[in-house]
C-alpha cells in the first residue's frame, strides 16, 4: 500500500522506561511501551494528565528527557531533525488543536504531505479524491479552512493524516469538540484504518466513545495516572 | 553546469512550493523596498567609484608624462641658457618634445592673476620650456638636472610630482570610500533583509509547525522562505538599479560644465556595470534568508 519502506520488527513504536520533564517538573515518568503493528490503542486519563505529551513523544516532536523512545527501531533522540521530519511521513497526526495553512483550499491542505515529500504528482495524487469521499469532504474541497465546522476540519486532519499511507496513526482528541455522530463517524473512519493494517493510537478523556469501540474493535485501553502509563482495567 | 542547474531550478522553483508561505504583504514591500532604496544609493556609490577611478587614472597620466622646465636668468642670459636648455632635452633619452612657451603662452599663463594686458616681453619672468616624455621611453630625471645644471644653471626642472601624488592619493581615497559605502550598502541591505525575514518567520511560526507536522524537512521550509525573498529583493534591486542609472544618466556632461563633479557616471561598457547589483541584492538577501531561517528554525525545534 506505501511506497515508503516498511519498518520492520513487529513493534512499531517502542518506548523504554521513557520520562519527560519540563520546567524543572516531571509529568511523565517509567513508560515502559509496545505499540506492535496492527494494533488499536485508547489513551485515556483526566484533562493535563499528559496524554498530549505523551503522543508527541510517540511522533518525536518532544524528546524524551530519560529513557529510549524507538520509532522503527531508531532511538529519536539520536536523530537528526532531517530524520524526524522522515519519521512524520510514516506517522500520521491528527492534532487536538487541528492547524491547516489557512490561504490554501481544503484539498491543498489534505495534499501537503504529499508536497512537501515531493510525491505531488501521478498515482498519490489520484488518491486524494477518494480519500476526499472517505471522509465525506468531497462538496468542502474547495472550500478554504476557516469555512469548515469542527468535525468537518477534525475529519479534514484525518485526511491529511492518511494520505501518506503512514504505519501509524496518532489522534488526539479527535472527537473533543464535535457532536456524539460525528465522534462516531470518526470512530468508525479510524476502525476502518486499523483494519487496513494501521497501528492506531486515540488519546481521549471520552470514555463513551471508549465504550462504543468495543463492538466494532479490539481495543487496548490505556490510562495516564500519577504521570504513569498502566493498562486500565474492567473499570472501562 | 552542476551550479548553473542549482541557480535555474531555484530561480525557477516550484509553484506549488511556494505557495506554503503565505503571501505577507508588510515584509514583502519592506524587503522590496530596501532592495530598491539600496540598490539606488549603490548605482551613485558604484558611480562615484567608476569615476574617481578614472579620474585617479587620468590626473597621474596626464601629469606623469609631462614635465616644465623654467629658466630663471639674467635678461641677457635667458635666450642662451633657454638654447642650451632645448639643446640638452633633444639629446635626453625618453623625450617626445621640447618647446619654449610663447609670450602669449605665458601672458596666458598669467592672466588670472594679472589681467590679459600683462606685457610679459617687458617683465623679467622666467621662460617656461614644456616637454612631453615619450610614453615609451625611461626618462631619467635626476640625470637630467644634472645635466641641465651644467649647461644652463638656471634651469629648474618640475616634474609634477608634488601636484600629482596628494591628486592621485585624494582620487584614490575617494574611490576607497566609495567601495566602502558599497559594502555597508550590501551589510545594510543583509541586516534589512534579515529582519524582514525573521520577522515573516516569526508570523508565519503556526505554518512551520504545520509543515513539520506533516513531514517537511527544514530545508524544504527554509527554501520556501529564502525563495520568496530573494526574488522580493532581486526585483526590488532591479528597480532600483533602474531608477539610479536614470539618474546618474541625467546628471549634466562635461561638455556642459566641466569639473569632476560633473563628469560623474558610467562610460560605454562601463554601463554594463550596475547590472551586477541586483544579482548581488539577491545574492545577499539569499544568504541572509537562509540564515535567518535556519536560526529560527533551530529555535522553534
Amino acid at each position: 500500500m506505501s511506497r515508503q519502506k516498511k519498518w520492520d520488527g513487529k513493534q512499531v513504536i517502542e518506548l523504554d522506561k521513557v520520562a519527560y520533564s519540563y520546567g524543572g517538573g516531571e509529568l511523565l515518568c517509567d513508560l515502559s511501551l509496545n505499540l506492535p503493528a496492527g494494533s488499536f490503542h485508547f489513551l485515556t486519563g483526566p484533562s493535563g494528565a499528559g496524554k498530549t505529551t505523551f503522543l508527541k513523544l510517540l511522533y518525536g516532536d518532544l524528546l524524551a528527557t530519560a529513557g529510549q523512545v524507538r520509532i522503527g527501531g531508531l532511538d529519536t533522540r539520536a536523530m537528526s531533525r532531517d530524520q524526524i521530519a522522515l519519521i512524520r511521513r510514516k506517522i500520521g497526526v491528527v492534532p487536538q488543536q487541528t492547524q491547516f495553512l489557512d490561504h490554501l483550499r481544503i484539498s491543498e491542505n489534505i495534499a501537503l504531505p504529499l508536497l512537501v515529500s515531493g510525491r505531488d504528482a501521478g498515482s498519490a495524487r489520484e488518491n486524494l479524491d477518494g480519500l476526499l469521499a472517505w471522509v465525506g469532504l468531497t462538496s468542502h474541497k474547495d472550500a478554504y479552512p476557516p469555512q469548515l465546522s469542527g468535525g468537518e476540519r477534525q475529519r479534514a486532519a484525518l485526511a491529511r493524516a492518511v494520505i501518506m499511507s503512514p504505519e501509524v496513526i496518532l489522534a488526539d482528541e479527535p472527537t473533543g469538540n464535535i457532536d456524539w455522530e460525528m465522534s462516531q463517524r470518526i470512530l468508525k473512519l479510524l476502525v476502518e484504518l486499523n483494519r487496513m493494517g494501521k497501528t492506531v493510537m486515540i488519546a481521549t478523556h471520552d470514555l463513551a466513545l471508549i465504550r462504543a469501540s468495543k463492538a466494532q474493535v479490539q481495543a487496548r485501553v490505556l490510562r495516564i495516572t500519577n504521570r504513569r502509563v498502566q493498562l486500565a482495567g474492567a473499570d472501562l | 553546469m552542476r551550479y548553473v542547474a542549482l541557480l535555474i531550478g531555484f530561480i525557477v522553483g516550484d509553484a506549488q512550493a511556494d505557495r506554503v508561505v503565505p503571501p505577507s504583504g508588510f515584509t514583502a514591500r519592506l524587503t522590496s523596498f530596501s532592495a530598491g532604496a539600496m540598490a539606488f544609493l549603490a548605482c551613485f556609490a558604484l558611480a562615484l567609484s567608476v569615476s574617481s577611478g578614472r579620474l585617479a587614472e587620468r590626473w597621474a597620466n596626464e601629469l606623469a608624462q609631462s614635465l616644465t622646465i623654467r629658466i630663471s636668468a639674467p635678461a641677457d642670459q635667458l635666450v642662451l641658457q633657454t638654447q642650451a636648455a632645448l639643446a640638452v632635452l633633444r639629446t635626453t633619452p625618453g623625450i617626445a618634445s621640447a618647446r619654449p612657451l610663447s609670450d602669449e603662452e605665458q601672458r596666458a599663463l598669467l592672466a588670472p592673476w594679472f589681467g590679459g594686458a600683462l606685457p610679459v616681453e617687458t617683465l623679467a619672468i622666467p621662460q617656461l620650456i614644456d616637454v612631453v616624455e615619450d610614453p615609451g621611453g625611461a626618462l631619467d630625471v635626476g640625470g637630467l638636472r644634472f645635466r641641465l645644471q651644467a649647461e644652463a644653471p638656471g634651469a629648474i626642472v618640475d616634474d609634477h610630482s608634488r601636484f600629482r601624488r596628494p591628486l592621485v592619493a585624494a582620487a584614490g581615497r575617494l574611490r576607497g570610500m566609495s567601495i566602502l559605502s558599497l559594502v555597508l550598502i550590501a551589510a545594510s541591505m543583509a541586516v534589512m533583509v534579515t529582519l524582514a525575514a525573521s520577522a515573516a518567520l516569526a508570523a508565519n511560526r503556526p505554518v512551520i509547525e504545520v509543515l513539520r507536522q506533516v513531514g517537511a524537512r527544514d530545508g524544504y521550509i527554509a527554501q520556501a522562505f529564502t525563495r520568496r525573498f530573494t526574488l522580493r529583493a532581486l526585483s526590488g534591486a532591479a528597480i532600483g538599479t533602474i531608477a539610479g542609472m536614470i539618474a546618474v544618466a541625467l546628471l549634466p556632461s562635461t561638455d556642459a560644465a566641466g569639473g569632476f563633479l560633473t563628469d560623474l557616471g558610467f562610460r560605454g561598457l562601463g554601463w554594463l556595470m550596475p547590472a551586477m547589483i541586483p544579482l548581488l541584492a539577491a545574492a545577499v538577501a539569499f544568504a541572509a534568508t537562509r540564515f535567518a531561517a535556519l536560526r529560527t528554525l533551530g529555535t522553534m525545534s
